[in-house]
């Protein structure tokens, strides 16, 4: 199964490490060389440098046949492209995106691809820490 | 008059702002840099707002829920661009998008959503720098988004079919027509009996597609 991870920051590099743990074939990309750092010295999967609208990078990092798409670079307009791309251009079967902003996040959130949003699931755990024990 | 959202308060923002307030209509810019914003709201006053034109508060702030007539994308990120016109279009319903494609490498990435007009400022340059050339087969002049047409320059080449021959007896294909044919630096409408004879410069209008069909019966083989 191949996997491309676009975005290598703390979120990108640990999924691109534990999917290829868990079997897969995996390119990470990212605009920075310091990414590979992140992946750790002996990262054993393909690295691609370049930005992830670059659609001769993202070929080259094999998307045409991968079958799943991350992206969680730290820009959420760049993700929400990269991961339409993904689904419209290559027809990706699974598809998944980081986007930080929740009200983007809601509005991107029913067009084939999966759309998680930290900062809504910071505030439903923050939330629900507060509240507990508060409730009668 | 309408009114219109510029988001991306750079140098294309700030002319067209401008250039929109001279012509009578409303309009708001949205800037989310300081500096530039300061600069905008000296010249602009509050017509010029601070922010990131990506943010739904943002963009409802500028009044984009009345809904605007046309939101104006021309940030210098495509992807901020393109995630504008998508929001206004599909969120906000707001019926008419224009787009600045930055890199036009990402031209394709406004096509494959649906983002149109948009604009590229290098391929419009390309366009004019081909049209000088002394020696060039097929340049791509206008882009009619709405009608789905472009406007194409051909020059009729030594062994093109079309050499030689008048313009009712050329067979062209369905999607496309000849408008004007120029020699010697003088241009006349392509009517039947217009003859084209290798060197000419002939202006087409053509539906996306007819480009390879038109190429060959003007231009004919390649040139060296």
């Amino acid at each position: 199964m191949k996997a491309i991870v676009v975005g290598c920051g703390r979120v990108g590099s640990a999924l691109a490490q534990r999917l290829h743990a868990a079997g897969w074939d995996v390119a990470a990309v990212d605009e920075s060389e310091e990414a590979l750092e992140r992946l750790g010295e002996k990262w054993p999967g393909a690295f691609h440098l370049g930005h992830g609208l670059d659609v001769a990078l993202l070929e080259e990092a094999g998307i045409a046949d991968a079958d799943l798409v991350l992206v969680a670079t730290d820009g959420d307009n760049t993700n929400l492209v990269v991961a339409q791309i993904a689904k419209q251009r290559y027809e990706v079967s699974k598809v998944a995106v980081r986007v930080l902003d929740p009200a983007r996040a809601a509005f991107y959130s029913n067009r084939g691809f999966d759309v998680v949003s930290p900062t809504t699931m910071a505030i439903e755990a923050l939330a629900e820490l507060a509240f507990e024990g508060q409730r009668t | 008059m309408s009114f219109i959202i510029v988001v991306g308060g750079g140098q294309v923002g700030k002319n067209v702002t401008r250039t929109l307030l001279e012509l009578g209509h409303e309009v708001v810019v949205l800037e989310q840099r300081r500096d530039r914003h300061m600069q905008l709201e000296e010249e602009f006053g509050h017509r010029a707002r601070f922010g990131d034109g990506t943010e739904l508060s943002v963009l409802e702030g500028a009044g984009i829920k009345r809904p605007a007539d046309i939101v104006v994308a021309v940030t210098g990120d495509d992807e901020d661009n393109i995630i504008i016109c998508q929001l206004a279009k599909e969120l906000y319903g707001v019926a008419k998008v224009v787009a600045r494609v930055n890199d036009p490498r990402n031209q394709a990435h406004f096509d494959l959503l649906g983002i149109a007009p948009s604009v590229s400022a290098t391929e419009m340059v390309m366009a004019l720098v081909q049209h000088e050339m002394p020696q060039h087969e097929l340049v791509h002049l206008v882009q009619l988004a709405r009608e789905n047409l472009e406007i194409v320059e051909v020059e009729v080449g030594d062994k093109a079919p079309a050499a030689g021959k008048r313009v009712e007896e050329l067979r062209l294909p369905q999607t496309a027509r000849l408008i004007s044919v120029m020699r010697e630096g003088v241009a006349e409408i392509a009517v039947g009996s217009t003859e084209l004879r290798p060197g000419d410069q002939v202006l087409g209008i053509l539906e996306p597609g007819g480009e390879a069909e038109l190429k060959r019966l003007l231009v004919g083989e390649k040139k060296r």
